[in-house]
């Protein structure tokens, strides 16, 4: 079952409601009917990388697409701006078969179609300002207009000084930069990102994808983001795009993904970036039998709005026991709140049960992690 | 020494530089589109045409693997009918291109496949045609690996040229043998090697200084 078909039949499973349905008339980028596989060579046996491929990306959106390595993010990409080919199926980009293009109209499609990479993929022979010129030089523009254009994208990108300077003498987050400017440089109305921050540090991510942020904003490119970061997907993603073993498994806004995960694989990548995994110094104490004197450790999930704020001051006050607030970790994504607070309850089952009783009545979802001294 | 000799060796290095230096041209000119295609033309690649690439490849490598001197005596026909005489500097060029055209291409493809496939794959991103990509990434790209391979062609074809002197074609190689060993004048063997050693440091490091010009790889300033 594919998230196309699940949306259609009104299952809630693998679909989250009100995102651009495969038909939408205002799709920059739809999937129809995609498969892909490579067949096999020499000693290589066939993949297949892609199946049941029914989705569309909207117009001025910026859609994350995570799956782990291998899962065939890399393919999906690479459909959308023809550097392969689907084995079954078509990719519209823009109201165009991209798929059924080759040779010269295929080139010239390309050219609304910016990409940037892991590793940047610089001319090492050209400066920043003549790498940025490349695509405009392939495209045919006169020089003069080729020097103010790459002026502007300089500027656009924030490194105007750095214009003479050979890519090994810039960092890494400058080298990105000059990648985001030459792939805006023809003016494409999609930019696609390769796993573009997985080379950088968390700082220069931030910053990078704040770049990314501000072009969509101010320019109206639709951004695709293939990560295997769900952090990346946080910062600067709209829509999410789930995809494993080649099958989409879940899609949604970000926000419904992040606070409503219903595959395995989407709760594991969430379970990264909001801090389910307990501080050392706790997880190496907890044992499995009660403790006397000591407390039962209770993990409770909190989705959604402002409610886990008020969790501890409520369950003291209702359930009228200590809470013992042990580890906490709440980010807000999409305007929910997302993540996990982890209690300790005095010992004596007691407690305990009506611990995990009254949680159960407000909703909540939590687990009983052991007991510590 | 004699002012007789030092002509003779003047004359000889004369002879030497002109026929590297044609032979080099003429080996790069045909050398250098050879090898962009063997590098480029394996199944999936820019040009793919795995079946040309293979006949091409095996005519190389049987090119490069006949012994020079018996290259030189085998085309003679071929010599006569390209220079119009087959004794000579400029008939010993003959042989030496068609020495030096495989062995710039195997080094021409060596350089062109250190290329990152990344950059072949960023131009196609952006509607490069496969022309564009060998002239606007791949040889501005291996550059520095290309001055390297010119320099090491040039070097040989310096060595080769010694081996000319069978069919009349003149050089330092050929005056060595005849005067050095044939008239046993050690002194003249002596000055022949002194001269080649010289030619071969001054073009290996010319070679060596381009070649660092080019790299953008490493840090300048």
């Amino acid at each position: 079952m594919n998230a196309h078909q699940a949306l259609a039949v009104g299952e809630p499973i693998g679909a989250h409601a009100a995102i651009s349905p495969g038909d939408a008339p205002d799709a920059m980028v739809r999937f129809e009917g995609i498969s892909k596989v490579y067949p096999a060579y020499r000693h290589k046996p066939g993949v297949r990388a892609l199946q049941d491929i029914d989705f569309a990306i909207a117009r001025g959106s910026i859609t994350g697409v995570i799956g782990r390595s291998g899962a065939g993010k890399s393919s999906l990409v690479r459909l959308i701006n023809g550097l392969e080919k689907p084995t079954t199926g078509r990719v519209v980009v823009d109201g165009r078969d991209i798929s059924a293009l080759a040779g010269r109209n295929l080139r010239l499609a390309q050219r609304s179609i910016g990409m940037i990479f892991q590793h940047f993929n610089l001319l090492s022979s050209r400066t920043a300002a003549d790498n940025i010129a490349l695509p405009l030089e392939i495209a045919g523009w006169p020089k003069t207009e080729i020097s103010a254009r790459v002026a502007e994208l300089l500027a656009l990108v924030g490194i105007a000084d750095k214009a003479d300077r050979y890519p090994s003498e810039l960092s890494g987050g400058q080298k990105q930069r000059v990648g985001i400017a030459r792939a805006l440089a023809t003016r494409p109305n999609v930019l696609l990102s390769d796993e573009a921050t997985s080379a950088l540090d968390p700082q220069t991510t931030r910053a990078i994808l704040d770049l990314l942020a501000n072009i969509n904003r101010e320019l109206g490119v639709t951004i695709v983001l293939i990560t295997h970061e769900m952090s990346v997907v946080r910062q600067l993603a709209k829509e999410v795009v789930v995809i494993d073993a080649g099958h989409v498994v879940e899609r949604g806004h970000v926000a419904d993904i992040f606070t409503n995960p219903q595959h395995p694989i989407t709760q594991s990548f969430i379970a990264e970036v909001v801090g389910d995994s307990l501080p050392v110094s706790l997880a190496s104490r907890l044992t499995s039998a009660p403790v006397a004197g000591g407390q039962a450790v209770i993990r409770v999930q909190v989705r959604g709005t402002g409610a886990g704020n008020t969790l501890v001051a409520r369950l003291a006050r209702e359930v009228g026991i200590d809470v013992a607030l042990l580890a906490a970790r709440i980010d807000e994504i999409g305007g929910q709140h997302v993540g996990s607070l982890t209690i300790g309850i005095p010992a004596g089952e007691g407690a305990a049960q009506q611990v995990l009783a009254w949680l159960a009545q407000h909703q909540f979802a939590s687990e009983r992690l052991g007991h510590v001294a | 020494m004699s002012p007789e000799m030092i002509n003779l060796i003047v004359q000889a290095t004369g002879e030497s530089l002109f026929m590297v230096s044609i032979a080099a041209l003429l080996g790069t000119v045909f050398g250098l589109p050879i090898g962009v295609f063997l590098a480029t033309s394996r199944k999936g690649e820019l040009f793919a045409a795995p079946a040309v690439n293979a006949v091409l490849g095996m005519v190389v490598n049987a090119t490069r693997s006949t012994p020079f001197i018996i290259l030189v005596v085998a085309i003679i026909p071929f010599t006569r009918l390209v220079a119009g005489t087959s004794i000579g500097s400029t008939a010993a060029i003959v042989p030496l291109t068609i020495a030096s055209t495989p062995f710039i291409a195997r080094l021409v493809e060596a350089a062109i496949r250190e290329v990152d496939a990344g950059l072949i794959e960023t131009a196609s991103s952006f509607g490069a045609s496969p022309l564009q990509i060998v002239f606007k990434v791949l040889i501005p790209e291996a550059l520095p690996g290309l001055v390297l391979a010119l320099t090491l062609a040039i070097v040989s074809l310096l060595g080769y040229s010694a081996m000319v002197g069978a069919v009349g074609g003149g050089g330092l190689g050929d005056l060595g043998i005849r005067y050095g060993y044939q008239r046993f004048m050690p002194e003249m063997m002596l000055a022949v090697v002194v001269v080649l050693i010289a030619l071969v440091q001054a073009v290996q490091s010319a070679g060596d200084y381009l070649a660092r010009r080019v790299n953008r790889r490493l840090r300048h300033r």
